[in-house]
Parts: structure tokens; sequence; C-alpha cells
């Protein structure tokens, strides 16, 4: 085919060397076609970032070697250029962009300069014609007042901004192939959105073809043509992405859509996919997915399984498109579509929602909470300014209800959950937990308290002490609040807890850096549940895991919420997982609570212009149901130096000269749904 | 019976091997500690440095067993000791330390390196080089026989360096032979070859060049003086072997005393933040912005007129001698600690913030719980590489002191008081050189071992060189 842009074959590559070695890239082909917007998707540790680097021939030196295959860029094999030759490919014919603009930038030089270096390295302009040039891709990638940003430096920049910077670096070579790794991972969904239409948009104006490595089914749907899921290295499915969405074939894509949360699963719990992606460093004998598939059955372990198109441009690795072995599969009666929802329905039996009816008594509430964080610099160390993390924040938690906490990353939201807690002391406000101020309490009183209220954090990384056991972290809540005295009563109790979040004993001896990311916030779980508390505040507990892990997480914690009549405040950005698990929900905009109401109603009808664009920025997996993004000027202010009015005010489409004055008072829309903006006068 | 003597350095070196000695025992029981361990251990230089620098604590460890030998005289009324306190590497080298020439020689020489007037027994006075008392005295002819004679010594020496190294080497290849049930010839060629686990035929090579060169020197010894004799004819092979005592003393003991202080001021400060920070910011900032060398002189001058006013304090001239050594580690200490300080302050600081320790803030535990479990631990590799790079510095900072006057004893011996007595020597003609190439060699191979350990040290600790594996 002459239009097809980039032709990869059999492409093999490893990471270190001898028996060790990780197979990374296992015999990865793939087309893109010019013009094309191709997304690879699949859990982290599958290889996208390897197939990307290998293109690029950027592997990790000198551990990364690319071992077999052809990689052809218009019939020209990549893998056989000289080093000098692929240079000019590289952000000439080829661009990239990573997942990470903070680091991708050098902090020292302007951004006009940074592009400027990469216009004068691939189309060799000098002079009038070079600044024209960085002006005009300023602008193309939608900065604003470019002539001033050009001469700025990287820190005086936004994330979005930055990712959009980097956009601009890697067109100025002017590519016919953009490679972008999570361009959007590490940013807030309004601006997530936002530079996704930026590359829908270049992308028909240049007619350049874009390789987009995402994990996010919502951001294949909203964004590709083509779309290849990676499994342990290897392709497992390829097709359009019409027929993807409607018919995913293989069995790993289905589980895929079925972990993702959504408001029509919140009865039953979510398909999970057990275990976790294989050691790459194994030969595989069989079927890479069959230790985790619910579908395996003998000739999966025997038999590696080969590629069959079931349709025009539909290609899948799985034995159930075998004609010749799928005789032998259980269920081969069942048509394959069939028996994949069976286990997905057989996964667990559907918990009832009870004990969720509003009219519990509130657990925990919070009026005008305030956090302020003194700026200090100069001689002395005097306060010079204050960062208003927290301005005046009221909530309340029913017992067994979930109250989720939703916004922009900044606004505040892990503050409150410190400040709830005690973690850091509240410059103002009051927290009620069943009657008792928090924050009137000190020392031995305080620390008798605790029990009650624990924290799961964001990083499982992070919030265990990589040098203790799992026994002895998940023990150390119980000793530190004197609950079991008896040290083999204690043991039996950690025990049972982990027994109660899905691990077996052995794990007890063994240490963190051992588990997995789901394993360890379960492991976290675990240690916040050792002391009986009443109300868990959950930190973002899934944004670090992969979606399949996630919905192993939220099944835990719905299961226990139900078993053990548990509250939670859960802080997330995720509002599929909000509609998913949350009773109610409050949307905070720097410092403040905008809205908040029952999930329902919230998600069906938002009323505050900052909640309907983050619901619509929101990518959704219909295919194509491109809902207009809400365009949000600029980027979340700094909390510094709130902008007078209504803090949203600058960003706002709907602002009002009013906006500008004061801010709004909160006025009741529906039943137990408030919101803070001068649309809604009150009564 | 002897007397044993505990000089106040010699019992801080038991406790400190009494504490490394529970700390492996401690790391051989966490996998996590191991872990790292196994890097150093993997490491080729790593392995070679630590054979070195095994050879050289023994020599140190021999050296610090101190006693007084009881006085034949008073054999029957017993109770009656010599006044000189000797060490097990003393009469291990009686020899070497009893051969006492007049005055300079030069290595392996048989006469002294200057004329004197000998009365010849016809009574006429003559100016020659005299024969030495011990140097190569078994030879009857020495510008005849000393060349063939040194020569047959080292050959017996090399042999015997063989047959030592040839029965190490089976012992070794036996021991692995018989852990993972290899066949003995097997064992061999994978030792040979290189495909063991850990790099033993790195430690077998390192341990055969001591040997030979042990062996050698042991053998010429005897009759010679292999790196010649000082002004006063002390045989200064002697001198450099106990001076490897001193080195090891003044870079260990001083990051004994150095730790407490940086550790306990470092992680408080970078865990309480506000006033508790302010202060122990404020004293470290002070304290490096006076001169070290300043404080350690104004110490050492104390310490002499104290000793001077005090003379009936000291038993034995090695007591008083010591006295001074202790306090020059303990002053090196107290003008050293800062770096390590501001080091883990920075790393509590980032701690502090991390999730397990805001949980276990949750959980209500106490803020001593807090820094002993999971603060101190997480520094500790910090602790670890810093000691061990610091170590070299010592030794090298002890010459340097010693030689400007404010350093150790002028009766201990040292690299830095040997040093010092080849300093003026430098200046006659001829020059007297190898009281200093002994000292240099013998100190250069020890901060070399220490230096090269401490990269292999540092490559398995620090998870920013890449070598260290931290979580998953
Ligand atoms: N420097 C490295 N050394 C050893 N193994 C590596 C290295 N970098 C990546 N790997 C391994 O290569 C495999 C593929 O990694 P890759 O980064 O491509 O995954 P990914 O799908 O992009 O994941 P993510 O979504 O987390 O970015 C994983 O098993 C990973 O552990
Ligand atoms: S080949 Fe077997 S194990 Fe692999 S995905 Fe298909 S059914 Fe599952
Ligand atoms: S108050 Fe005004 S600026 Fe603020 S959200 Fe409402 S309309 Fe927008
Ligand atoms: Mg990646």
């Amino acid at each position: 085919m002459a239009d097809v842009l980039l032709e990869i074959e059999d492409l093999e590559a490893r990471i270190g060397a001898g028996p060790r070695a990780v197979r990374a890239v296992d015999g990865v082909s793939l087309r893109i076609r010019r013009g094309e917007t191709y997304a690879l998707l699949g859990e982290s540790g599958c290889g996208k970032s390897m197939t990307a680097l290998s293109i690029m021939r950027l592997l990790p030196a000198p551990a990364g070697r690319i071992t077999g295959g052809r990689v052809l860029l218009d019939g020209i094999d990549l893998l056989g250029l000289s080093e000098a030759r692929m240079r000019a490919v590289r952000g000439g014919r080829i661009g990239m962009i990573f997942q990470e603009p903070m680091t991708s930038l050098n902090p020292v030089l302007t951004v006009g300069e940074q592009i400027a270096e990469s216009v004068r390295i691939h189309r060799g302009l000098r002079g009038g014609a070079l600044r024209g040039r960085v002006l005009e891709l300023l602008d193309a990638v939608g900065i604003p007042d470019a002539r001033r940003r050009a001469g700025e430096y990287p820190h005086q920049l936004s994330g979005g901004m930055k990712q959009r910077v980097m956009i601009a670096i890697a067109l100025a070579g002017e590519p016919e192939l953009l490679i972008a790794d999570e361009p959007t991972t590490a940013l807030d969904v309004t601006i997530q959105a936002e530079v996704l239409e930026l590359l829908r948009r270049l992308r028909a104006e240049t007619g350049m073809a874009l390789l987009l490595i995402t994990h996010d089914l919502g951001v294949v749907a909203q964004t590709a043509d083509r779309v290849g899921v990676m499994y342990a290295g290897q392709l497992v499915e390829e097709a359009a992405r019409a027929p993807f969405f409607a018919d995913p074939r293989h069995p790993y894509s289905r589980k895929l859509f079925d972990s993702v949360p959504t408001m029509a699963k919140r009865a039953r719990p979510l398909a999970v996919i057990p275990g976790s992606v294989p050691e790459l460093t194994a030969t595989f004998s069989g079927c890479r997915f069959a230790e985790r598939c619910a579908r395996a059955w003998d000739a999966c372990r025997e038999r590696v399984p080969q590629w069959h198109r079931v349709a025009d441009g539909h290609g899948v690795r799985c034995h159930l498109y075998d004609a010749a072995l799928v005789a032998g599969a259980p269920g081969a009666a069942v048509s394959a579509d069939a028996a994949a929802d069976a286990d997905t329905a057989a996964a667990a039996p559907a918990p009832e929602a009870g004990g969720h009816g509003p009219g519990g008594a509130d657990l925990l509430r919070v009026r005008d909470l305030a956090v302020h964080f003194p700026v200090r610099s100069g001689l002395f160390a005097r306060t010079r300014a204050k960062v208003y993390a927290v301005d005046g924040v009221s909530l309340a938690v029913g017992v067994g209800r979930t109250v989720a906490l939703v916004g922009e990353s900044g606004c505040g939201k892990t503050t409150v959950a410190k400040a709830i807690l005690q973690l850091i002391r509240p410059t103002a406000g009051s927290v009620r937990f069943d009657g008792v101020e928090l924050t009137a309490l000190r020392g031995r009183a305080l620390r008798a308290r605790r029990r009650d209220f624990q924290i799961v954090f964001q990083d499982p990384y992070a919030s265990m002490n990589p040098r203790m056991r799992v026994g002895e972290i998940v023990e150390e809540g119980m000793a530190a609040l004197g609950l079991v005295a008896d040290r083999a009563a204690r043991r039996r109790r950690v025990a049972e807890l982990l027994a109660q979040v899905g691990l077996s004993e052995p794990a007890l001896s063994r240490y963190p850096h051992e588990f997995s990311g789901g394993q360890r916030q379960r492991i976290c779980i675990a240690r916040a549940l050792a002391v009986d508390p009443r109300l868990i505040v959950c930190d973002e507990p899934t944004s670090a895991l992969d979606v399949s892990v996630q919905a192993q997480i939220l099944n835990l914690l719905k299961g226990l919420q139900d078993r053990l009549g548990l509250s939670y405040l859960f802080i997330t950005h995720n509002l599929s997982v909000v509609s998913y698990l949350a009773d109610e929900i409050a949307v905070m905009y720097l410092g403040r609570i905008v809205e908040h109401g029952p999930v329902s109603a919230v998600l069906a009808a938002p009323r505050h212009p900052y909640t309907e664009a983050l619901l619509a920025a929101v990518p959704t997996l219909e295919a194509g149901a491109h809902r207009p993004v809400i365009r949000l000027e600029g980027d979340p202010p700094s909390p510094v130096d709130p902008p007078p009015g209504c803090h949203f005010q600058p960003r706002c489409p709907r602002a009002m000269p009013v906006c500008r004055e004061r801010y709004p008072v909160g006025t009741v829309v529906g039943a137990g749904h408030e919101v803070r903006c001068h649309l809604y006068p009150g009564a | 019976m002897v007397k044993p003597v505990f000089l106040w350095t010699d019992t801080l070196l038991y406790v400190l091997v009494a504490a490394v000695a529970v700390l492996v025992w401690y790391v051989r029981r966490h996998e996590h500690l191991r872990a790292p361990w196994r890097e150093v251990f993997r490491n080729r230089m790593g392995v070679a440095a630590m054979v070195v620098l095994a050879a050289y604590v023994t020599v140190g460890l021999l050296d610090s067993v101190h006693f007084r030998l009881p006085l034949e005289s008073s054999a029957a009324g017993g109770e009656r000791y010599s006044g000189q306190v000797l060490s097990v590497l003393d009469l291990l080298l009686t020899p070497l330390r009893t051969h006492q020439e007049e005055t300079y020689s030069a290595p392996l020489a048989t006469r002294l390196y200057s004329k004197e007037t000998v009365r010849l027994p016809d009574g006429r006075d003559v100016r020659i080089y005299p024969r030495l008392r011990f140097g190569g005295a078994q030879l009857r002819d020495p510008a005849r026989d000393r060349l063939p004679d040194i020569e047959r010594t080292i050959l017996r020496g090399v042999g015997f360096a063989l047959l030592v190294w040839g029965a190490l080497a089976a012992v070794v290849i036996l021991v692995l032979a018989r852990r993972h049930r290899w066949a003995p010839r097997a064992a061999l060629q994978r030792v040979l070859a290189g495909r063991t686990d850990y790099p033993v035929h790195v430690a077998l090579y390192t341990a055969g060049a001591l040997i030979l060169f042990a062996s050698v020197t042991g053998h010429l010894a005897v009759h010679y003086h292999v790196f010649g004799t000082d002004k006063v004819g002390q045989d200064v092979f002697y001198e450099t072997l106990k001076s490897i005592r001193t080195g090891l003393v003044i870079g260990t003991l001083t990051t004994l005393v150095m730790l407490p202080l940086a550790i306990v001021l470092g992680i408080t400060a970078g865990y309480f933040r506000s006033w508790v920070d302010d202060v122990i910011q404020y004293i470290y900032t002070t304290l490096n912005s006076i001169p070290g060398v300043l404080l350690i002189v104004g110490a050492i001058l104390m310490l002499e007129v104290y000793m001077a006013n005090h003379p009936g304090d000291f038993q034995t001239v090695i007591a008083r001698a010591d006295l001074r050594l202790l306090f020059l580690c303990i002053i090196l200490g107290i003008t050293s600690w800062t770096g390590l300080c501001r080091l883990l302050r920075g790393e509590a600081l980032k701690l502090r913030e991390l999730d397990y320790v805001q949980a276990a803030q949750a959980f209500g535990v106490g803020h001593t719980k807090i820094l002993a479990r999971h603060i101190l631990p997480n520094v500790m590799h910090i602790v670890l590489i810093t000691v061990v790079l610091d170590f070299s510095g010592l030794v090298l900072a002890e010459a340097v002191l010693t030689y400007v006057g404010v350093g150790v004893d002028p009766t201990t011996y040292s690299w830095g008081n040997m040093i010092n007595g080849a300093r003026l020597e430098l200046a006659r003609d001829p020059v007297v050189w190898w009281s200093l190439a002994a000292a240099f060699l013998f100190m250069f191979g020890l901060v070399l071992s220490a230096n090269l350990f401490a990269d292999a040290v540092r490559d398995a600790f620090d998870p920013r060189a890449g070598g260290g594996r931290r979580g998953g």
C-alpha cells in the first residue's frame, strides 16, 4: 500500500543480556498510514514505551538493544541507517513527545530558544525567519501571547503549557509521524481535553500521522483511527476504532472494558483481571495471558497463539479464534462473546447496595475549614504571603456513605484530607467527628481518637516503609494505639486482615517491594482497617494503578463498606470512579467547594460552569461522541493570590461583571444540591 | 603470666569490632539489607580492596592487644612486670623490634649509611662504614655474599608463599565444592574461569599477592632491614607496620565520635523542623565557620597543658600517647560531623513528608518511635556511604596534622611522624629516602583500597548510582 507511512515487522527489543534479559518488545508488527492516528493501548509494563523508543532507536543505552525485525519509514529501514542519518530522522521526519512535560524541557533555556534550536537543526532557518517560525509554532499549539511566552523559562509555564511547548518542539521538524507517549497522563482532565483537541487539530492541518500511546480507553475512543492492544510485549488485538469499541474480541481487551467503572455498573462489582503482567524475562510456551484469562484451557498453556484475522482489518492473537483449536475449549458451544459475558457476571455475586440510603447521621462534619500556609522568604524568614490552600470548606459524611471530593491538581484536596485527620493543624474552622471537636483535641486525647479515622494514600510505593515487613506495617497502628496487647493475638488479627483484602499469610513476612502496586494498595487498606476505623479518607487510592487493578481496589472498598458499614471520603480527579462508587460529590476549585450534591444529580445535571467543563472534558467510551469541549481560558490560578470575586471568574465562559466583585454565596438548587455561582441567585 | 593492659583506644576498638559483628549478624538476617552487600561482594574491585583491608585490619587488631611481660628476675616473687607495654604484634615481630642499629642504614644494607671512626684491633682509628650489628650479620664477606644471599632468600620466600597460597586456594576450592556439591575439579575450573557467584578468583589472586609480599619481606627481614633503619637505628619496616594501627584508629574511632552527633542532630532537625531545626542549623553553621585546624590546635594545646600538670595520671609513656591519640579522634570527630549532619537533615526533610511517615502519624505513633523505625533505617545507607568515604580522608588527615605538629604524640608510631622525621633527611646528601617511601607505600595501600571499597559500597547502596536496587 502506497499510503503506509511506517511499517514495523517483527520488532524485538531486549533490555539487559543473558538469561535475565527483559524481552520488552517481542515480535510486534504494525502499520501506520499517512494522516492516521494509531493508538497503542495497554497496561503499564506491557512494552508500549519500548516500542516507541525502538522506532526512534532511543532505547536506554547500553542495556537496551533491538534484537530483530525491521522498522520501515516510507520503505527505508531505520534500523539500518547510520547514527548520523538517524539523527536527521529523529525530530525531523519523526517527532516525539513524552509523558512528563516537567522534565523534558531544559530549565535554563527560554521556551523560544528551545523551539528555535529544533527549527534550526531540522529546517535550517536563521535570523528573522527563525524567529517568525517560532512564533508561528507557538501560535499553532495555542499558546496565547506568543511573543512574550517565547522569552519565558519553563518554570514560568503550567504543565499544560509545557506540554504544548513540547508539541511545538516536536512540530518544528514538520514531522510526518508524531509519537506521543502518554502525552496527557500527567495533566488534569480539563487540560488533557485541550491537548487532545490540539493534537486532533494539528493532525488535520498538517496531515501527519500520530502514534498515540496510552492506557486510557477514553482517550483512545476520542482520538484514534486504529487501535492496537499490547500485552506483555506483543500485540494481542488490532482493529479500527469503531469495530474495536463495538466488539472487542480478545479476552484481555474485553476485561479492560469491563473493568472501567461507570454509573451503570454501580450495583455490581467490576470485572477484574486477577494477577499481574508476567515477568518478561521468561520464555513463554503458551499464551502470555493464560495465567489471568478466565477462558483459558489446555491449549492456551501448550501452544503460542497465532495471529488470526476475524474481520477485515481486525486481528486477534487468541486460540478462541483458531477454528482448529476452539473445538476443545470449554463452553465451545457457546459463542465466544456470550461466554465472556458470563464470566463477568459470575466474577462475584452482586452485593446488595444496602445501607446506602440517605438519612444516616453525619459521622464527620467539617465547617469552614481553612488551611493557610505561610510563604517565608528573606532575612529572618518573615512571612511574606500566604498560600490559601484550603479556604472555607464545609462538608459532611454520613455513616456508611461515600462522599467524593473532586478537583484539579493543586486545588487543595489532599490538604483537606490531612487537615481532617489533624495531620496538618487547620488555621480555622471546625472538624467534628461523631460529635467531638477534633481541632480542640491535643496529645493523648487526640491519639485515642485516631483509631476512628484512617487514611489511604495515593502512591502505593511511598506509603510503606521499605525497611519493614508487611506484618510489622499492618501491626503498627494496633501497637501504637494499644488495641491488641498480646503479640500472638495481634499476629492473628493481621493475618485475618490480609485475608480480608485478599492476600495470603506468607505475605506477612515479605517486604513491600515484593508486591505490585495493586497489592501494595491492598496492604495499605489492611493497615487502615487494622484499627477498626469508622471513616477512611482515600486520597486518590487508584490513580497510580491500571484500570484492571483499579477495579480490584474499588471492588474491595465497596465490599468492605457493605460488610463493615464504613464511611469514605474519597478524593479523586477521576469522575468515572466517582460515578461508580460515591453517593455524594463535592467539587472543589481553588480551596473552596463550588458545588456539591448527590452524585446522580450533579453528574446528570451539573450547575456550576466549572463542573460542566470538568464533565465535558472527561473522555467517554462512546466512540465518536465528541462532546464539545468547554474551553477554559488559561490555567488554574495560584492559591497564593486568588482572583477577586469568584475564583473561577478568569476562566469562566459565562462570567458576568458581578462575578469580579463578590464571591458567590451558596444556593440550593435541588435536594441536597448546592451551588456557589452568581448564575443561581439565592431564592 | 602477662599482665594485660587496656588502653583507651584498645577498648574502643573492641567495642567497635563487637558492634560490627552484631551488625553483620543483623544484616545477614534481613534480606533487604543483605542484597546491597551482595552487590559489594560481587564487585571485583570491592573484593580485592576488601582482602587488602582485611590484611591491614588484622595487623591493626594484633597490635591492639596490649600487655606487660613479667620481669624475669622477679619470677620468684611474682607481681613484678616490665614497664614496657607490648602488643601481640610486637611479640610476633620481636626480631624486627630488637634488631636495633646505631643509626641510618639503607634497605637491605650490611653497613651503616654514615662513616664512623672505628678502632681496629691493632689500635689504629679509621673512618669507615661499619658493619651493621644485625643487617647481614651472618655473612662473612658482605661484598661478595650479600646479593646471592638475598636472591636465595627471596627465592625461599617465593617458594614458601606458593606453598601457603596453594594450601589456601585448595581449602577455599574444597569448601566451595562442598557447599555447591561440585566435583573438586569442576570447582577449580569454575573458580579459575570466574564462573562463581562471587569473584572468588579475584580474592585468591589478591590474597596471593599479599602472601607473596609478606613471605618475601618476612624471609628477608630475618637477616636484613628490608626498608632500612631510621636515625636511631630502628627498623623502618617495624615502624610502618606499627603505624597501621594508628591509621586505623584515627579512621574508625573518629567516626564513632561523629556518628551519634551527626545522626541524632541531623534527623531531629529534619524531622521536627521549626525551632529545633533553627537551633541545630545554627550550631553547625557556626562550627563550620571556625577553621577546623584552629579547633584542633587549641584542643591539643589544652591537652598538653593538662598532661604537663598531671604527670602522675599516666603510668606509662604509651598510655599517655594513647590518650592523646584518643583526644585527636574526638576533636576530629567534633569538627567533622557537620557534613553528614547536613546530608541527613536534608534526607529527613524529604522522608518526613512521605506517606508512610504520615500514616504512622495518623496512627498516633510517637515521635521517637517514628524517628527510630521510619526515618533512621531509611537514612542508614547515607551514613554507611559517608563513613566509608570519610575513612581514607581521616587517615590522610592524621598524616597532615602530625606533620604540622598537632597530630599524634611524637612517640606514637604513625605515618605522619615517619614523614615528619623523613622531612629533614631529604635535605641530606646522599638522600635518606626509605622512611618516606615505606610510609608512603603502606599509607597508599590503605587509602587506595579504602577508596576502592568505598566506591563499591556507594555503587551498591546509592540508589542514584544505579547499582543499588530499591523498590520494585
Ligand atoms: N531501564 C530498564 N531496565 C530494565 N527493564 C526495563 C527498563 N525500562 C523498561 N523496562 C521493562 O520493559 C517493559 C516494558 O516497559 P515500558 O516502559 O515500555 O511499559 P509501558 O507499557 O510503557 O508502561 P507505562 O504505562 O508504565 O509507561 C517492562 O517490563 C519494564 O519493566
Ligand atoms: S489464547 Fe487462551 S489464554 Fe490466551 S487469551 Fe485466548 S483464551 Fe485466553
Ligand atoms: S460566579 Fe460567575 S465566574 Fe463564577 S462560576 Fe459563576 S458565572 Fe462563572
Ligand atoms: Mg510508558
